[in-house]
């Protein structure tokens, strides 16, 4: 499991997060939504120990704060929203990077078959900072998924953190990712992963966390959360759910789902 | 010197097993250029001659034995150390930094090793006696190596914010820190007596002419220490490559790391410069050029960047030796003559990957 509470947070004198609250559970896909600005991203960043926060954040049992790096990465891997490289890597040297952190000895064709995952195969010998913004997301996933290869070790889950993993990719990709993110669940992991495409999080979701304003306004089911009253109020704007328009051209990923699945 | 083709990268992505093959190649160079580094000079010496002496059992002429043992070997061991240590830290700061540019001679690392090591030989009588004792001939390597250290962490405060290091931050620092380090050093020597304006002079000259076997072991041990401890670092950098959060994500003990990283290339920068002066550009000639061969993978980057920096300051040393002979020219020089138009030609042509 992975529980926070009360957790509060302080960039300078702007208050991030106040007494926020957020579980997620092994075997579940987690997401947390909410508008521009709302302590999203500094959530997930508490959650992975990577600011200092008030409070308690424990993943299966280990208070975060008190865990040395190597353990938490043996545990968790985490992708940024964006990783820029200050070195010429190729695409397989950073996919590599992510076998040191974990505990799969996993072979050395563990790097080439994630790269086949995030639909990279034959990427291997180009240079990263080649890649365009969607490719390079795709790789840095490769690399987090070679550090947690396997979804649970010793009987215990293991985590995915994911800072907006679809937001530089086209709706095949995204599918793609989501898909990844789902498996990695149904297999025995846990995955929480910071959203903003509120379709993509009600397809793919187990729990739904909403931000505003540096609080948690509810967690629950997707159908619980994505509701008219919370988001509108959320987003300070009126939003109706599952109200196709009269006229205009709309598409949801909901319908593309089985083209990317049979990939 | 080794070819400078495109990274011919693998359909895998793996450049393990170039790097291993430029690491040969590097030792074949070390080994050339230290032969020659032994027989050239304004006294000529033949290593074939010497060898069959040797090996018949004949005693050595006293000439030979002078210069081979009392002047040349101990200026080999020198300039491999030296060069060794200035492209390590080199290596070691731009991994750190997360950026080529990142060279202790350019950002006053070395300005302010120099300013350590010239307040040593002012201000040096002014120690009590005891310590001044202890501390002996170390003193001007030690006040280097904490003069390098100061400025290194100085320079990664200001530089670094909230985990990010911007560049300019800290390339327009590493001036002002220079030039501040430059400014006290002239006070220093304004004040310095003339048998100590005498040492500034020779140390300041940028050279390993001097090289004796008693400067060689004052220097060898903070130099050694920073060099065996820079190959535990690589793991950590190449994560670092990806920035502060991901490599603790990765489980990398951040602060641990930049915190030896910083003592690393502190030592070795120290060290150097306070027997050798200030001889620039190996920093960055050196870990630029083999990154282009064999990719920015620190493991065989460190080991290699030891190499190819000990083979290219002897190298230059041999240059400095006869280009005007009988007399030399200081080392400082030559390697400046090389080194700059070789770091413009690197702008120019990597413009685009710097990310200034």
């Amino acid at each position: 499991m992975l529980i926070a509470r009360d957790l509060t947070l302080h960039l300078g004198r702007r208050t991030i997060l106040s007494e926020a609250a957020f579980t997620a559970r092994p075997g579940a896909l987690t997401s947390i939504v909410g508008p521009n600005g709302s302590g999203k991203t500094t959530l997930l960043r508490a959650l992975t120990g990577e600011l200092v926060y008030d409070g308690s954040v424990t993943l299966n049992g280990h208070e975060i704060a008190q865990t040395k790096p190597w353990r938490l990465a043996a545990l968790r891997g985490v992708l940024p929203q964006a990783t820029p490289l200050s070195f010429p890597f190729t695409v397989g040297e950073v996919v590599r990077l992510g076998q040191q952190g974990g505990l799969d000895a996993g072979g050395p064709d563990l790097s080439q078959r994630a790269l086949a995952r995030v639909g990279l195969g034959g990427f291997a010998g180009r240079m990263y900072q080649e890649l365009s913004g969607g490719e390079q997301q795709r790789v840095q996933l490769a690399r987090v998924l070679v550090q947690v290869w396997e979804p649970t070790a010793h009987g215990a889950a293991r985590w995915l953190f994911l800072d907006e993993p679809v937001s530089s990719l086209d709706i095949g990709h995204q599918l793609q990712v989501m898909q990844i993110a789902r498996d990695f669940a149904d297999a025995g992991g846990g995955v929480v992963a910071v959203m903003h495409d509120l379709n993509l999080t009600a397809m793919f979701s187990d729990s739904v966390a909403l931000l505003a304003q540096g609080r948690v306004l509810a967690q629950d089911r997707p159908e619980a959360v994505l509701t008219d009253a919370l988001l509108s109020n959320a987003y300070a704007c009126r939003i109706r759910v599952n109200t196709p328009p009269a006229e205009a051209t709309y598409l949801l990923p909901h319908a593309a789902r089985h083209a990317a699945a049979a990939e | 010197m080794v070819a400078l083709s495109e990274p011919a990268a693998a359909p895998t992505g793996d450049r393990r097993a170039l790097a291993r093959r430029v690491t040969l190649l590097l030792v074949l160079l070390l080994l050339a250029v230290s032969a020659a580094s032994l027989t050239v000079g304004a006294s000529g010496i033949s290593l074939r001659q010497i060898g069959g002496d040797l090996l018949a059992g004949r005693e050595l002429s006293l000439r030979d034995r002078v210069v081979l043992f009392d002047i040349r070997l101990p200026r080999l061991a020198m300039g491999m150390l030296v060069g060794a240590s200035l492209a390590v830290s080199g290596a070691v700061m731009q991994g750190l930094f997360r950026n080529p540019l990142a060279d202790p001679g350019l950002v006053g690392v070395s300005a302010g090793a120099g300013l350590g090591a010239i307040t040593a030989i002012v201000l040096g009588g002014l120690l009590p006696a005891g310590l001044a004792a202890t501390l002996g001939h170390y003193a001007v390597p030690v006040a280097a190596f904490l003069g390098g250290w100061a400025s290194t962490l100085l320079l990664y405060a200001i530089a670094t914010r909230s985990g990010r290091t911007s560049v300019a931050t800290m390339l327009l620092a590493g001036i002002a820190l220079g030039a501040l380090a430059g400014a006290l050093s002239g006070v220093l020597v304004y004040m310095a007596d003339d048998t100590q304006l005498r040492d500034l002079t020779f140390w300041g000259m940028g050279s390993i002419a001097g090289a004796t076997w008693a400067k060689v072991l004052t220097a060898a041990p903070l130099m050694l220490l920073a060099l065996a401890a820079a190959p535990a670092l690589a793991r950590g950098l190449n994560a670092l490559a990806l920035g502060e959060a991901a490599a603790a994500h990765l489980g990398q003990d951040v602060q641990r790391l930049k915190s030896m990283a910083i003592l690393t290339v502190a030592g070795a920068v120290g060290a150097a410069v306070a027997v050798s002066g200030g001889i620039g550009f190996v920093g960055i000639v050196v870990p630029h050029l083999l990154r282009l061969v064999s990719g920015p993978d620190h493991r065989p980057l460190l080991i290699n960047s030891a190499l190819l920096g000990a083979a290219l300051l002897l190298a230059a040393d041999v240059i400095s030796r006869v280009i005007i002979a009988p007399a030399e020219l200081p080392i400082g020089i030559v390697t400046a003559t090389l080194g700059g138009p070789f770091f413009l030609w690197i702008l120019l042509r990597r413009r685009t990957l710097l990310e200034l």
